[in-house]
């Protein structure tokens, strides 16, 4: 009984530990790193962050933390691998002559290019296996029963392991980069572990590069002061956004979507609307959070959102929002579709046809539909997923196509493209049509999604309430305040970072008392308006599932 | 140099390329704009860029272009 009980505990304890903003997490986990990497002897501390990242895997994961040890042996033997292909491919150039270079040379990149295809097969297959089976076996089973087949793939359910979808891309992109010649194969497991393994990053990423965060986290030195106040306040201000905004959301957003009908047109609108908010804090908090962590032990952690909802396209709003994804997408999909031999011709046939602007287009709607294709699975083994990533790919491929002509005619209406009103004009563009792949994104399927889509505007009315405005949703007037106040801070925040100020540094300039001040603020902000107690479950990290 | 300003300009003639240093950074060129950029530039210097040239660094100006076709032909 007491061992169940205990049992339990851990249980409940290691599910909340993935939560930054967690008791478990920010309380207790969070400084028992800091004492021990504080008092630990200088050439210990990368040990301790590499110790205690592994620590936080199997509390989390247990036996599933196999497979992130098993991606990093894996990792560190292709690209060791790779680096002794290359050191052979250059002892055979050194001596051949010189009409054979050419020979030599396709023969060692086949060779490579075999080891690199092998190891992504490995880490990609995993993922597929583990996150997509389930989804490809249920829909090859719709397609058997519509054939009338009598006959039926057993759905398998497997269990994920914490940040898959973000380890093994940056595998993946390490590996692809010692094969371009980009980074060189590490020889130090511990350091390739460490990069993979990191505990912050782990959770919801960032998808960092080998070049972004191994070094650094490598040369870890002893905790300055500095980056101790500067690291907790980002870490606060994250809290901030979650807390405060995110799960203070939640209970309307989960009323709305799991029954929009009862509430009609208008309440799907304000739902979508701040699902989007939730989800901008709610991630942008953890990416706070992550880099506020980094910034503890001096590393230097990339950063993950540059202000998306300032965005004048859908396809700038994707460089600001989930950058380390984004990016990703262009240099592993992206740019090697569009610049594959194939792809190059077509290119170059295409301009001579269609023009300079079109031709290119060929390649590129070619290579962006992989990425969208590719970007929907990323987020979820669900039709609303794929339907998500189309969306984009439909919104930028058509403001491509028509971008010539939105020239013309601002050229004839006589707009500067620099208008204020026209920017604001394409700002609110941009952000409904974001708010729109967000409906999709957070709807419980693809077919109630297009369900609430439509009911925008085959049933726009307000809901009859039986507790007062918003009352059956637990959401006053109260809530709606503290919600729109703390946006409009964040909101001026993210207009002076717009701008080149960058607050934090700004305020490091002050004197004692005003740092203090901003610091103690924040934390009253987070204790007296944070979304606790009956009727608020904390959201559970919205991009940790992905 | 003469040559690559030519070509830049046919891709967009309102930017000035002697000055700008973030045509990537300030979304100046677009992905689509850089794949007919380096089909021009490839025609032009008879060189092969590969994927992993397109970064940032090597498009954010003119003179960075400049070094990398440089670069880029003597490897060749």
């Amino acid at each position: 009984m007491i061992l169940e009980l205990f049992a339990e505990i851990i249980q409940d304890s290691a599910v909340k530990l993935t939560s930054f903003f967690s008791f478990e997490y920010l309380v207790i986990f969070l400084p028992v790193v800091i004492i021990l990497y504080a008092l630990s002897p200088g050439k210990a501390k990368k040990y301790i962050l590499l110790l205690f990242s592994y620590v936080f895997y199997v509390i989390v994961n247990g036996g599933l933390t196999l497979f992130l040890l098993f991606s990093t042996v894996c990792v560190f033997a292709f690209s060791k691998l790779l680096e002794s292909i290359k050191s052979k491919r250059a002892e055979a150039l050194k001596s051949c002559e010189k009409d054979k270079k050419k020979e030599i040379k396709a023969e060692y990149q086949k060779r490579m290019r075999s080891v690199l295809v092998f190891a992504i097969i490995i880490h990609i297959g995993i993922l597929v296996v583990l996150k997509y089976s389930g989804f490809f076996a249920y829909n090859i089973n719709s397609i058997l029963s519509l054939c009338k087949i009598e006959f039926s793939f057993i759905i398998p359910d497997f269990a994920l392991p914490l940040g898959i979808s973000f380890f093994s891309l940056q595998a993946v992109s390490y590996l692809t980069d010692v094969y371009r010649g980009t980074e060189k194969a590490d020889s130090n497991f511990f350091r390739v572990a460490l990069f993979l393994g990191f505990f912050p990053q782990i959770i919801e990423g960032p998808i960092c590069r080998y070049s972004q965060t191994a070094q650094q986290l490598w040369d870890v030195k002893q905790i300055e002061f500095e980056n101790l106040t500067k690291g907790l306040q980002r870490v606060l201000y994250g809290m901030m956004k979650k807390v405060v905004i995110a799960d203070r959301l939640n209970p309307f957003i989960q009323s709305v979507f799991s029954d929009h009908k009862e509430y009609g047109g208008i309440m799907v609108i304000a739902a979508a609307v701040f699902y989007s908010v939730q989800l901008y804090m709610d991630f942008s908090g953890a990416m706070d959070a992550v880099c506020g962590i980094g910034q503890i032990f001096g590393v230097v952690m990339p950063e993950n959102f540059k202000r998306p909802f300032f965005s004048k396209s859908i396809s700038e709003f994707w460089t600001r929002w989930h950058i380390s994804l984004g990016t990703w997408f262009k240099d592993y999909i992206f740019y090697p579709v569009s610049m594959s031999k194939r792809m190059k011709t077509v290119t170059s046939a295409a301009r001579k046809k269609i023009g300079s602007y079109y031709g290119p287009l060929v390649a590129g709607s070619i290579a962006l539909f992989c990425v969208w294709l590719n970007n929907g699975l990323w987020h979820g083994s669900a039709w609303s997923y794929i339907f998500f990533g189309m969306y984009h790919f439909a919104l930028i491929l058509l403001g491509n196509i028509t971008a010539p002509l939105s020239k013309k005619v601002l050229h004839k209406l006589r707009i500067s493209s620099e208008n204020k009103v026209y920017l604001l004009f394409r700002i609110a563009r941009t952000c409904g049509l974001v708010v729109i792949g967000e409906l999709f994104f957070r709807a419980d399927g693809l077919k109630k999604g297009l369900s609430m889509f439509f009911s925008i505007f085959t049933d726009f009315r307000l809901p009859e309430m039986t507790d007062g405005f918003l009352g059956d949703f637990r959401l006053s007037f109260f809530d709606l305040g503290i919600v729109f106040v703390v946006l409009a801070v964040i909101l001026v925040i993210s207009i002076l970072n717009e701008k080149g100020y960058i607050i934090r540094d700004l305020l490091q300039e002050k004197n004692v008392v005003v740092r203090w001040t901003a610091i103690i603020a924040m934390i009253v902000v987070i204790i007296v308006f944070g979304a606790y107690g009956d009727g608020y479950v904390p959201v559970d990290p919205i991009y940790a599932n992905f | 140099m003469e040559k690559l300003y030519e070509i830049l300009r046919e891709i967009n003639d309102e930017i000035d390329y002697e000055t700008c240093t973030d045509l990537i950074d300030g979304h100046q060129l677009e992905s689509l704009a850089i794949l007919a950029l380096i089909a021009d530039l490839e025609d032009e210097f008879d060189i092969t860029i590969p994927a992993t040239e397109i970064i940032p660094e090597n498009f954010n100006s003119a003179s960075a272009m400049y070094s990398m076709i440089t670069r880029l032909q003597e490897d060749e």
